[in-house]
């Protein structure tokens, strides 16, 4: 059996930083704690260079040139941990959730897959850092010596099996974590390092340190060893970002929706699958306007909406960023948050990615994530509800129908339909109805006038008399008839084939459309 | 003269060079590939739609634009590419056209209530690529309005459509695309035809109205054709006839076609 240990060391800083990767580059402390009480409880290295340590007050941290303060955000402290469980689950399916900042794997049988031992923990390792966290691995055939030597070794480090007290002999008590009490007794004994515990008499530590002493014992001697406590994968991917100044402007909120839809993509796609649904929820700050209100009426008729949230379901998973993020704008464009946003939370559902490929003799279709974008992008010219492609409905209702998503069935070898050898007459229909005057003779029309035109009938067809929809608010009842209508010489257009129909409800005439 | 002239050439050759192959050459450019409208008397006289060029459709109303859009259509789907429509003034029918085989799955409409949405949304369309035709309908759009669109509009789209495999389709009532359109149809209604047009009364028998519309005969006339000429020109014929150039085709109502027999339908049922 061999163990691969991963240990992000300063988890706190780097899950910030992992949305904001140039604060690597600068002085950085986190402060946490009660207003105004706030205290740094962590730093980066070029923060301790300056001087800034643990415990500081935020007023303090503030003396020190350049250092940028932030505060500890527990939802960017969650996301890091699943990105970083994300990443073991792309090199093997048994992982142990030990801690927010360590994660333990079984990497046994991986051998054909990976390579050797050190070619997982630096698959590992890279995995990691694609998304955005500096990590140390380490492998071993024992759990907790991985653990432990995770925690304490920087890099990536191999123990050969047998060979972990070896390892394990140079590190202090200390990596062992034991309770405040036993390392006060351990530091009274003069017990320092994993070897000189390791030395003590098992019989008589127990009589005097107890359960924990012998424990603490087996570790220090690179025994420890226990079964894994396997993970189950999450259903979702959520991503974090507060911000300290609200935003209203679409490009500097593109900006940090880029860098949230990279991050989830990279979750996704080291977890071989694609993102079949984005769900933005945008949490908005309170708009001025709204305490403003003009009228005594209108006062608290109308709140201002305290989150927005948008969503794109892709008909086909993808997990290209900058296609998604380009969707998002598009969407955004369309339909912008009412007020600055001051906090992001963007979900992923997962889907299977696309695996059909395109017949080879299949004719040319659209790309179905190219398709998807331009269908964003005619929907921001035409609106969404003007775009798709219909649907008849199962009514005699004239003009019945409605628009369904246009989407491109991806199939292998696609069927090849027969398309009627005749040419039929088409119609042309008027949305709304045209209103129409018509004179009956005998019930059938001789003069009907149009558009400002009064034509005579040459031909008359009809009735035609449909009804429907009778136990419902929406009943229709109506007579159509198809005319030849002889305008006068001289106008648009001198002949026509049209549609009149008569409401027999309304009692009134309309043009429905014409052949063409 | 002789080495004045060489010398320009060779002057215009190297400043152009990188960026045009051989200025004082016409580029070869081969013939369109064709496809099927579904109307064959059109198709043989015209050779077919021309892929990746703009092919232009105009007349009156009651001309038969709108069929001819719809058996284009119904050709195209049936043959599993996928289509787009841009519908300019919202007056498709998805009934009717559902009835002349449209597979409206594979059709794409944007319904447009401007003609710069409708431009718009067409340009989108070709840069997206993919689509088998793109459909402009500018029936119902008033004329005086299509005039004023600026003929540097069409010949971007025709370059946008150049090299691809999409048959770009515009139906409107004047012709405005001018050269930029690889065929160019003109199409005029005739009488229509009529079956007991002379009762007045609907009949019992059959629960049919006094008289029925058939349809109504189309008179084409082919104002342009690139690749026609072309492949006359290849067969070193030296005249275009007059008869090639109109063609008359019936268009039939969906009722007549599919109910009854023609010696069926003209017998008086009362």
């Amino acid at each position: 059996m061999a163990f691969a240990a991963i240990f992000v060391p300063n988890f706190i800083f780097q899950s910030i930083a992992r949305s904001e990767p140039e604060l690597r580059i600068q002085p950085v402390a986190i402060i946490e704690g009660p207003p105004p009480t706030y205290r740094v409880i962590a730093n980066n290295r070029l923060a301790q260079i300056l001087g800034v340590t643990s415990g500081l007050t935020k007023a303090s941290a503030e003396q020190f040139a350049g250092v940028q303060i932030r505060h500890r955000n527990s939802a960017q402290e969650n996301a890091a941990h699943m990105a970083l469980l994300d990443a073991a689950w792309s090199v093997s399916s048994r992982v142990e959730d030990a801690a927010p900042n360590a994660l333990l794997t079984d990497i046994d049988g991986l051998a054909r897959l990976f390579g050797s031992e050190e070619e997982i923990a630096r698959r590992l390792l890279f995995r990691v850092s694609e998304l955005g966290l500096d990590a140390n691995v380490a492998v071993s055939t024992n759990v907790e010596s991985a653990r432990i030597l995770a925690r304490a070794v920087p890099g990536v480090t191999i123990v050969p099996p047998g060979q972990e007290p070896r390892f394990l002999e140079t590190l202090p008590v200390a990596m062992l974590a034991p309770s405040p009490q036993l390392a006060e007794i351990f530091e009274r004994w003069g017990i320092t390092s994993c070897k000189s515990l390791a030395s003590l008499p098992v019989l008589a530590l127990s009589e005097r340190a107890g359960q924990e002493g012998v424990h603490l014992h087996t570790l220090a001697s690179g025994r420890g060893n226990r079964p894994l406590l396997v993970a189950q994968p999450a259903d979702s991917f959520l991503e974090f970002f507060e911000l300290d100044d609200a935003i209203d402007n679409l490009e500097p909120l593109s900006f940090l929706l880029g860098r949230l839809l990279q991050q989830l993509c990279a979750r996704v796609s080291a977890r071989a699958l694609s993102v079949g649904m984005v769900q933005v929820n945008f949490e908005l700050e309170e708009a001025f306007e709204s305490t403003i209100v003009p009228s005594g009426e209108s006062r608290g008729a109308m709140p201002s909406p305290k989150t927005f949230s948008c969503t794109l379901q892709l008909p086909v998973a993808c997990s290209d960023a900058t296609l998604l993020l380009k969707l998002l704008r598009l969407r955004l464009q369309s339909q912008p948050p009412g007020a600055p946003v001051r906090r992001i939370c963007m979900r992923a559902e997962p889907a299977r990615s696309r695996a059909v490929q395109s017949g080879l003799f299949a004719p040319v279709s659209p790309d179905p994530q190219k398709l998807e974008l331009t269908l964003a992008r005619i929907a921001a010219v035409v609106g969404e509800s003007n775009l798709g492609s219909p649907q008849l409905l199962d009514t005699h209702r004239p003009d019945a129908f409605h628009m369904r998503k246009f989407s491109v069935a991806v199939s292998a070898s696609p069927p090849l339909q027969k398309a009627s050898s005749a040419t039929q007459t088409a119609f042309r229909v008027f949305r709304p109805p045209l209103p129409a005057w018509v004179q009956l003779q005998r019930n059938v029309p001789v003069r009907v006038a149009l558009q400002g035109m009064l034509g005579t009938v040459v031909h008359a067809s009809g009735p035609w008399r449909t009804s429907g929809d009778w136990w419902e608010d929406r009943s229709w009842q109506e007579d159509a008839w198809d005319l030849e209508i002889q305008f006068p010489a001289g106008s648009v257009t001198p002949q026509a084939l049209y549609r009149i129909c008569c409401d027999l409800r309304l009692e009134k005439w309309w043009a429905r459309g014409f052949y063409d | 003269m002789h080495l004045k002239s060489s010398a320009l050439r060779l002057h215009v050759e190297s400043a152009l060079s990188g960026r045009v192959l051989s200025p004082f050459c016409l580029a070869e450019t081969a013939l369109p590939t064709t496809v099927p409208a579904g109307i064959p008397l059109l198709d043989q006289a015209t050779g077919g739609l021309p892929r990746g060029g703009l092919t232009e459709i105009y007349g009156p109303a009651c001309s038969g634009k709108t069929s001819f859009l719809q058996s284009a259509l119904a050709t195209r789907t049936a043959s599993a590419e996928v289509c787009a429509l841009v519908d300019a003034q919202d007056s498709f029918d998805p009934a009717c056209a559902q009835s002349a085989g449209v597979a409206l799955k594979q059709l794409l409409w944007i319904r447009c209530r401007t003609l710069d949405n409708a431009f718009r949304s067409v340009d989108v369309l070709l840069n997206g690529g993919g689509f088998g035709m793109v459909a402009l309908d500018l029936s119902d759009t008033p004329a005086r309005l299509v005039r004023q669109i600026p003929l540097n509009v069409w010949f971007r789209l025709r370059r946008t459509v150049e090299n691809t495999s999409t048959i770009l389709l515009v139906l409107s009532r004047e012709s405005n695309a001018k050269t930029c359109a690889s065929l160019v149809l003109r199409l005029e209604g005739e009488t229509a035809a009529w079956s007991l047009r002379h009762r007045l009364r609907a009949s019992r028998i059959l629960h049919t109205p006094a008289c029925l519309l058939d349809g109504w005969t189309t008179a084409t006339e082919i104002i342009r054709s690139t690749a026609r000429r072309k492949k006359l020109h290849f067969l070193n014929h030296s005249t275009n006839s007059e008869d090639q150039d109109h063609v008359r085709f019936t268009l039939r109502s969906k009722e007549i076609h599919s109910h009854l027999p023609d010696h069926e339908r003209m017998k008086d049922p009362g």
